[in-house]
């Protein structure tokens, strides 16, 4: 990088760019007059090979202008606008800079849209057509990527439109789920619990959902789940909204039910995140999101 | 020879011109009354079709903000880019074909250039008087008289360069609301600088640049001369007839009179041949035409016809007939074929067009009792101009059916996105993609109805 941090290289552009633009006007003037004898006007004076000639057939003055017009708009861009090494120009514009007035402006018309909503209760809005109308363009582009178009989720993605929480529906959890985010973290217990013990322990998990089971592998898991889950899980497995253990007495599965998915999640742990949107979106519009979200589940 | 030996005449010359003005003279006859039927034909268009009305709205309205084009009844989206495409090609292979038979017919009697020059022109004429009044007013010194006429000149050519402009822009911003800003002195920003560009444009390209833009600026003059050949009918001088010029006892039919040059709007002499100014006009045709009766020859000494015709003194039938050479066919095949593909595909055009896309991350879902369901957003595009109902149907997999909303309800001209779940029974399809199909129909309508493919992903 040594090379971009020199001022030479700074100088090195601007000198070129200015003498060559500079260089333009000269050639220009130098090309537009000549001397020839008195008479002699048929010809450019030009010869190639010998004897071939060229006839004088001039452009019109206005032409030769707006080659003027060319290089006194260079010399005016160069001066307003960055393009001289590191000279910024005299109007200080950027690209980052435009980015930010531009977002101003958007910020300025829209913004009143999204205020308008901001001082409502999010269970009033969500019986707002408008603001659900605006709340689903907001879910598509910013949450529809994971939790599906239709809000219902896919594999590790939950479902939004179940009444089913990890970590609790009510508006104000739904809305510091979107604001800070969430880092659902199970630890794997594959080495605690040994391949038999891990099993054992499934076939427990299974048992609270009414799943089918074996049965001695129930009674064998249940101490094991007792020592190790229930920490997190409850006692009963009904699950944690704190710590957004799920509830594992449910039909609600969201790495998919069946003895081999919940194995490998006792073996090898899950590591579920959601990403905290606060600098990405205002906090009207996660107002109108969560009000959006807490719909869903409001039929 | 006497130039060559005196070394101290070195005089200055400029490699630029000074343009000298053309003040061509007015002409009548057949040519100038087909240019001004061109003339008016255009203008009516130009000027008149904004002021339609179709369906309670402008009748040919590009409405760029929305993205819509509506003419009369067609109302044409950004996906019908092809149509766009499909218009230049017509028009590109119009070009090709009418220049192959009789040259720059286009630059001669139909292209904004000329026919605004010819508007530009005759209020120049009314103002000033014809060309040799304008020379004399050109070299007149500075006087009351000369700056009231050059002045009403310009207030018109302003005048009617502004209408211009804001008749382009009526074409985008409705013109009737265009007319009420404009009356009020309240049009917006954008609207204000394209009126004044389009004018601008207007006023410089017609009233001074003029035959400057067929000479350096237009592209199309350089490269038609690429499609002529000599069986292209060109405006000819008849030289065998006309020479030796004069009048008199032995000379040809040429008395020399200049009004060929008199009236070229580019100020070439034709009975130097075919030359690249040449937009092909036939003005010196009408005026050459209009001597010749007074002197008592036959017309014609101009007149249109091909190199070969003069080369080998065809006749007219014999020079008509060559008309009909394989390019000509050629071009002639092409250009019908696509007009009657472009017809049939507008007249059978469906007003509706739709897109899939599938979900991308959340690929597949098992859902109660082992379904399997994917999701879908589906883009319907109401583009009929009234209210319609749509339904959707979803086939290509045994069992395959949509457990959402499936009937929707668009405004007209209107686009709505709506999301889609789609389910088969456990065991229906092997892991893996599935092509499947959406049709969306139009409620009660035969006939508008519209397919997409997608896939259908089991994991």
């Amino acid at each position: 990088m040594s090379q971009f941090t020199s001022s030479f290289w700074d100088y090195y552009i601007g000198v070129i760019s200015v003498v060559s633009i500079l260089a333009c006007g000269v050639l220009l003037l130098a090309q537009s007059k000549r001397r020839v004898a008195g008479g002699q006007t048929e010809t450019t004076g030009h010869t190639w090979d010998e004897d071939l000639g060229e006839y004088n057939n001039p452009l019109p003055r206005w032409w030769m202008w707006l080659f003027w017009i060319t290089i006194v708009f260079s010399l005016v861009y160069l001066a307003l606008y960055p393009g001289l090494g590191s000279f910024a120009g005299y109007l200080k514009w950027t690209q980052v800079g435009q980015l930010e007035q531009e977002n101003a402006q958007a910020n300025a018309q829209f913004g009143p849209l999204y205020e308008k909503f901001a001082g409502q209760e999010v269970a009033q809005l969500a019986k707002n057509p408008e603001a659900l109308a605006i709340g689903q363009k907001l879910f598509l582009n910013t949450c529809a990527q994971c939790h599906a178009s239709d809000a219902a989720g896919s594999r590790g993605f939950p479902n939004l439109t179940d009444t089913d929480w990890l970590y609790g529906g009510d508006p104000a959890t739904i809305k510091a789920t979107i604001t800070e985010g969430r880092n659902g973290i199970m630890p794997p217990f594959g080495p605690a619990l040994g391949e038999q013990g891990t099993k054992d322990v499934a076939h427990y998990v299974m048992s609270l959902s009414g799943m089918a089971a074996d049965s001695i592998r129930v009674e064998r898991g249940k101490p094991l789940f007792a020592q190790t889950c229930a920490a997190c899980h409850g006692a009963q497995g009904k699950g944690n909204p704190q710590l957004g253990a799920p509830n594992l007495s449910d039909k609600t599965w969201l790495y998919g039910a069946g003895e081999t998915t919940i194995i490998e999640t006792i073996t090898r742990g899950r590591n579920n995140q959601m990403p905290a949107h606060k600098e990405l979106l205002t906090a009207s519009k996660i107002h109108l999101l969560t009000a959006y979200v807490y719909s869903l589940s409001q039929k | 020879m006497k130039t060559s030996d005196a070394p101290a005449g070195l005089v200055e010359q400029s490699l630029y011109e000074v343009r000298k003005t053309i003040h061509p003279r007015a002409v009548h006859g057949w040519f100038a009354a087909w240019r001004w039927a061109l003339v008016w034909a255009t203008q009516l268009v130009f000027y008149g079709t904004p002021w339609l009305q179709w369906n309670e709205r402008q009748a040919v309205h590009f409405d760029i903000v929305h993205r819509k084009f509506y003419i009369f009844g067609l109302v044409f989206w950004p996906q019908d880019i092809i149509y766009l495409t499909v218009l230049l090609i017509i028009s590109a292979l119009s070009l090709f074909l009418f220049t192959a038979v009789a040259g720059r017919l286009w630059c001669g009697f139909a292209c904004p250039q000329t026919v605004y020059t010819e508007i530009f022109l005759w209020i120049e004429r009314k103002i000033e008087g014809d060309r040799a009044a304008r020379m004399r007013l050109d070299a007149a010194p500075l006087s009351a008289r000369k700056v009231g006429l050059r002045a009403a000149k310009h207030a018109v050519w302003i005048a009617l360069a502004l209408w211009t402009g804001f008749t382009f822009v009526g074409y985008v911003t409705p013109i009737r609301e265009l007319w009420q800003e404009v009356v009020t002195l309240s049009t917006g920003p954008w609207e204000t600088f394209w009126i004044l560009f389009y004018g601008f444009a207007t006023y410089g390209n017609a009233g001074w640049m003029r035959e400057q833009v067929c000479k350096y600026m237009c592209p199309y003059a350089r490269f038609q001369s690429a499609m002529f050949d000599k069986d292209t009918l060109i405006i000819t001088y008849d030289r065998e007839r006309g020479e030796p010029r004069g009048k008199g006892e032995g000379k040809g039919h040429c008395v020399d009179c200049s009004i060929c040059v008199q009236v070229c709007p580019t100020g070439i002499d034709i009975r130097d041949g075919l030359q690249y100014e040449c937009i092909g006009c036939a003005a010196c045709i009408d005026g050459c035409n209009q001597v010749m009766e007074k002197v008592g020859y036959p017309k014609g000494l101009i007149r249109y016809s091909t190199t070969h015709a003069m080369e080998e003194k065809l006749t007219r039938a014999q020079m008509f007939k060559r008309a009909l050479r394989p390019r000509v066919l050629l071009y002639s095949a092409i250009l019908g074929g696509i007009v009657v593909a472009a017809g049939v595909s507008l007249w059978q055009r469906v007003p509706l067009k739709v897109d899939v896309i599938r979900d991308r991350a959340a690929i597949a879902r098992e859902v109660e009792g082992g379904q399997i369901e994917n999701v879908y957003r589906l883009q319907i595009m109401n583009t009929a101009e009234e209210e319609r109902n749509y339904y959707v149907v979803v086939s290509g997999l045994p069992g395959i059916h949509m457990t959402s909303q499936s009937q929707f309800e668009l405004d007209g001209a209107s686009s709505r996105m709506v999301t889609v779940r789609v389910r088969i029974g456990p065991g229906a399809a092997q892991p893996g993609t599935h092509p499947i199909q959406f049709q969306v129909s139009a409620v009660g309508i035969a006939g508008v109805e519209v397919r997409e493919k997608s896939v259908f992903i089991v994991r």
